[in-house]
């Protein structure tokens, strides 16, 4: 039998149906003698890589990843013996894949600017030397999970090498430090049956989360650097996040901004069903952005899933589970992953179209009705764990979400909402008024709030909550006022008031709004947020103090001082915050003289 | 193999020694098939099982590959094209392209051919007039054909593209300025009945250029359900602006069957990736109007049964169209290009039906009309805050448009955002009740659309006029509400 690989070199004379009926990607096979649900299969004459779904008697559905053109009925179905499973060692970081985890730039030596059909290339480099350096010696007793070496795969990144899951017994033999292949034996592990050899790369079926020793209470944030993140509704690391909004909104935009920006060892973008070029976009931007937190380029931490919206549909549905599977397996190093699913709908839309040429039952708007369970599958493979090695490492989620029309109320945004603990939602008026992000203020809510308070007291300032709930209050406040102004006009309200409209204002410009492609802007740091933060809320203070001593709005309005709140975002770095204690005097100052001439 | 009813005969003027049926396993419809092979693939069925719409039935035929195309011979001997669209061993399902009108059951002849549906594709079609399907609709012979494409073309692998960045000065400002069009991009326009998108479409064709370069262009005009008379419009106008043997037109007007205007686009595209990436020609694909095409696929879906997902459209339906906006952009190992302006009418006006709300998650963008603005007589209606071009923002500024542009299309967009909430409560309380800064700014609103956004269907506008039109508007308000600007900026351009 075989060594399956999601590359597909399942490539095998084992010749298990033929093919009876070809509707697009689904096919069914009847003559099928010895099959497994979701094993992996070659269809036809050209081998196509393709994976049992269902299985009746002695026919079988299969899925098939790529496209079906002559596909006959008649030609050969050949088995694997063994599930979709991705191949995970040295060689991951820093590289491009399709859904079903084909290293594109392999792709494209081998079949020019675009993808034909059948070719196959293992996801790691099987050629190329990895300098490995053993940290436990022979006769040690090992478990599944823990560290035998580790190999530095770039600059920033040590790649720690592990027993697979599962493997027990005491190690008999371990290479010494030097330069192998993925494919050479480094180690032999004796277990109760046998000596199993052990590789840097190992497999791991991608539907099948993989083992850890337990699960650990979030209540560290994922520091995104985007202010209305960190501050109005923080992720925790291991969390869940649901972004949903129409197009336009700046889905994209966003999970773009957190994956250069977060504080994640190893990012996973998946573009899961969206545009080619904004692929390109990110290909071109990673390797000349610099990572702030380490000084070297940001693609060194990165890993590309691409299955654009014109690739097979299928391999759109695994590419989620593609993705999640290697953050598990670099959780499992002790690392902390942020995986970016950009767009979980077009996943459920891939789901729908394979149920309905399958010919299930539909439940709402045609979805299967196993949607809400696979979502939920998803999600849970999050969490902050306790790894079998026994370090800390983390999966975050961050799935966009594309609701048809931008109608929350459709199944996707729903179901996700019921399993996701953190909801950025975008607002179709922000983008339209080019307010980047878009993150809505009011819809929006994040559940981790609670848990992570203390980190942010501990890291920024002890007074970070009340500074931040006075500010959620104004914005609460705020949009019952604009329902008054709507009906008589600003005119109608007393100063006090209309105050906090105009520092809702100020805190909109100044604070939620972020430019990403200004040098300062595009990601701000725990304490220069916090400072931007304290610095709104003290000018509240004291402008709700001199408006009670007397002094008009409009010459608060006049105040010069005002001009420096707006531009600190551009004007101070995330260096020299000293800045804002200057801004800070200033203010005061211009407070002291108002109040002394009304009060 | 062969039910009793059905009669397998050779095709007997092209091959009449053939008795057996091809080996259909071991028989790989590959790219390069002799003309001895393709012939020998063919097998020709005399009589079909059931007509329904487009769609044909035909039961216990040889292996059919899925996707192969077929030649539908009625009794009066007139061939249609179609393809396989469900086969398996019992019965297979084959689209008619061109109408299945006066078929009848038993003297239909089919002719299975053994391959996809492939156009021939070379640069003398450049100044021609096709069909859907690709064959000659003025008139012409065929032309001599170099390269014969799969028109269901092939994804193309992400790491082969260059991303777009290169402007396009169409000359109107609202597009230049606010939603600026980049060589490579997908920008369609979501239009109404009745709305002037095939004004503006032309009106594109002829400005469009890249500052500074001169390079070998073509228009490809895909026509899916179209009026005659609009067809003729593009035509006229390409004519006037005396590139029309630069353009290659794939007409599948109203009048003809609607199935074939599921091929139309994928004919059209074909030839622009050939010119764009073997001829390295720089290439405007416009396709119009996309809402026929997705009411066709509709139909095939609804014939064939399947479960429909929102208004009755097929769930696929996303995937598909993204088969044909993703086949444009530019590749790295190519000097050509292929920039989509696909035209669709939103059904009552509404952009949140299923064609334009899919069409703009695959976009890069869109230019949306607004009916009320055409009302007021503003050429082009172009709604200011839903329009968005994705690809500008690496497109424009310093060395590519003028340094203020990002900034400045920023403040237009946030300033005249602010004018629509002035607008609606100046609706509720009066003008007079407004503060004067509001005041300001209902004026700015004003001048934003009469000046900067208001042009004449013949007036070509450089950047730098669209851009200083742009601050003429801005310099009703005060310089500190232009919060978006630089200090520098606000120097440089407002005072004046």
């Amino acid at each position: 039998m075989s060594n399956p690989t999601p590359d597909g070199s399942a490539k095998t004379e084992r010749i298990i149906g033929s093919v009876f009926r070809v509707n697009g990607p689904v096919i069914e096979a009847i003559g099928i003698t010895d099959a497994m649900m979701l094993e992996l299969v070659a269809v036809g004459s050209n081998q196509l890589t393709g994976e049992i779904v269902k299985l009746e008697n002695d026919r079988a559905i299969v899925q098939v990843y790529e496209d079906t053109t002559g596909v006959k009925p008649g030609e050969p179905v050949y088995g694997s013996g063994a599930s979709l499973s991705a191949e995970l060692g040295p060689g991951l970081v820093g590289t491009v894949y399709d859904g079903i985890l084909r290293p594109l730039s392999t792709l494209l030596n081998m079949s020019g600017d675009f993808l034909d059909r059948g070719i196959t290339a293992p996801p790691i480099d099987q050629e190329k030397k990895w300098f490995f350096e053993p940290v436990v010696s022979a006769g040690t007793d090992v478990h599944g999970g823990m560290i035998i070496g580790t190999v530095k795969e770039t600059e920033l990144f040590v790649h720690q090498i592990l027993v697979p899951p599962f493997m027990h017994g005491t190690l008999v033999s371990i290479a010494p430090a030097g330069h192998y292949t993925v494919r050479e034996t480094i180690g032999e592990i004796d277990s109760d049956d046998a000596v199993h050899p052990v590789r840097m790369a190992q497999k791991w079926p991608i539907r099948r989360p993989r083992p850890v020793k337990g699960r650990s209470p979030l209540d560290t944030p994922l520091i995104t650097g985007q202010r209305v993140i960190d501050t109005l509704f923080p992720v925790a690391k291991g969390g869940t996040v649901a972004i949903p909004g129409g197009f336009g909104t700046g889905k994209t935009m966003t999970q773009h901004a957190l994956a250069k920006w977060c504080d994640a060892d190893i990012i996973v973008y998946i573009g899961c069903g969206e545009r080619g070029n904004e692929m390109t976009d990110v290909l071109n931007d990673f390797p000349k952005l610099v990572d702030p937190r380490t000084g070297r380029s940001l693609m060194e931490r990165t890993i590309l899933i691409a299955n654009t919206s014109n690739m097979p549909v299928s391999a759109r549905e695994a590419s989620i589970y593609t993705g999640v599977t290697l953050a598990e397996y670099f959780r499992d190093q002790g690392y902390h992953v942020a995986v970016m699913a950009d767009s979980t709908s077009r996943w459920a839309e891939a789901l729908r179209e394979l149920s309905g040429r399958m010919e299930e039952m539909p439940a709402e708007e045609g979805f299967p009705a196993y949607l809400p369970t696979r979502i939920a599958e998803f999600y849970e493979r999050a969490g902050f764990m306790e790894t079998l090695c026994g370090k800390n490492g983390s999966v975050t989620l961050i799935g966009a979400v594309s609701p048809p029309g931008g109608d929350f109320s459709e199944p996707v945004t729903q179901h996700t909402k019921r399993f996701v603990r953190c909801f950025w939602s975008l607002d179709r008026q922000l983008a339209n008024a080019r307010h980047y992000p878009a993150i809505s203020w009011i819809e929006s809510y994040s559940e981790y709030l609670s848990d992570i308070a203390s980190w942010w007291e501990q890291n920024a300032g002890a007074d970070w909550s009340d500074c931040r709930s006075t500010i959620m209050d104004l914005l609460q406040k705020e949009v019952r006022l604009n329902q008054v102004v709507k009906l008589v006009g600003p005119d109608a309200l007393p100063d006090s008031q209309r105050f906090i409209i105009d520092v809702c204002t100020l805190f909109k410009n100044a604070f939620l709004q972020q430019n990403a492609f200004d040098e300062n802007d595009r990601y701000s740091t725990v304490k220069k947020q916090y400072k931007m933060l304290e610095l709104i809320v003290y000018y509240f203070n004291r402008g709700q103090r001199a408006i009670k001593n007397g002094v008009t709005l409009v010459k608060l309005r006049q105040m010069k001082a005002y001009q420096d709140l707006v531009k600190m975002k551009f004007s101070i770095s995330n260096d020299d915050l000293s800045e804002f204690d200057k801004i800070t005097a200033r203010l005061g100052r211009s407070f002291d003289q108002l109040e002394a001439i009304f009060g | 193999m062969v039910d009793d009813k059905m009669i397998a005969v050779d095709s007997n003027e092209e091959n009449p020694t053939l008795a057996s049926f091809p080996g259909a396993a071991g028989h790989t419809s590959s790219v390069s098939l002799s003309l001895a092979e393709k012939l020998k693939s063919a097998k020709e069925y005399i009589g079909i099982n059931k007509v329904d719409g487009p769609l044909l039935f035909v039961n216990k035929t040889h292996n059919v590959g899925y996707r192969e195309l077929v030649e539908c011979v009625d009794p009066s001997g007139l061939t249609r094209l179609g393809i396989v669209l469900d086969t398996s061993a019992d019965v297979v399902v084959v689209q008619v392209f061109q109408g299945t009108a006066s078929l009848t059951l038993p003297d239909t002849r089919l002719r299975f051919k053994g391959e996809p549906h492939k156009l021939g594709v070379s640069e003398k079609m450049l100044g021609r007039v096709f069909n859907g399907l690709g064959h000659p609709r003025d008139g012409g012979p065929a032309p001599r054909s170099e390269h014969y494409l799969n028109v269901n073309g092939k994804a193309i692998n992400p790491m082969a593209r260059a991303y777009p960045r290169d402007f396009i000065q169409t000359g109107i400002s609202v597009i230049d300025g606010m939603n600026t069009l980049i060589r490579g991009q997908k920008l369609p326009i979501f239009s109404g009945n009745g709305l002037p998108h095939n004004e503006l479409a032309a009106q594109i064709t002829r400005q469009s250029k890249i500052r500074g370069a001169e390079s070998e262009f073509a228009v490809i005009f895909a026509a899916m359900g179209v009026k005659h008379d609009v067809a003729n419009y593009f035509i006229r106008s390409f004519e006037e602006s005396g590139v029309s043997h630069q353009v290659a037109l794939f007409l599948s007007l109203a009048d003809d069957p609607s199935i074939e205007r599921l091929i139309t686009p994928r004919s059209a595209l074909t030839l622009a990736e050939y010119l764009a990436f073997e001829k390295n020609m720089h290439v405007l694909v416009i396709m119009t109007d996309m809402s026929n095409y997705c009411e066709s696929l509709r139909e095939v879906s609804t014939i064939r049964g399947e479960i429909p997902s929102r208004k009755g459209y097929p769930g696929y339906l996303y995937s598909d169209l993204a088969e044909l906006y993703e086949r444009s952009g530019m590749l790295k190992s190519s000097g050509g290009s292929i920039t989509q302006i696909p035209i669709l009418t939103m059904p009552n006006d509404d952009i949140s039906h299923p064609i334009p709300d899919l069409t703009g998650y695959i976009t890069e963008g869109q230019i949306v009309f607004e009916r009320e603005m055409h009302a007021r007589d503003i050429y082009p209606p172009v709604a200011g805050l839903p329009s968005l071009s994705r690809l500008m923002k690496d497109g424009i500024g310093k060395n590519m448009t003028r340094e203020d542009h990002p900034h400045l299309a920023s403040q237009l967009f946030a300033a005249y955002s602010y004018v629509k909430d002035v607008r609606n409560l100046a609706s509720v309380i009066g003008e007079e009740e407004l503060t004067p800064l509001d005041n300001q700014y209902l004026e700015f609103g004003k001048v934003f659309e009469e000046k900067f956004i208001t042009q004449r269907r013949d007036e070509d506008r450089t950047i730098e006029q669209t851009l200083s039109l742009g601050w003429e508007a801005l310099r009703i308000l005060p310089a500190e509400e232009l919060t978006r600007l630089t200090e520098e900026e606000i120097d440089t351009y407002y005072a004046i």
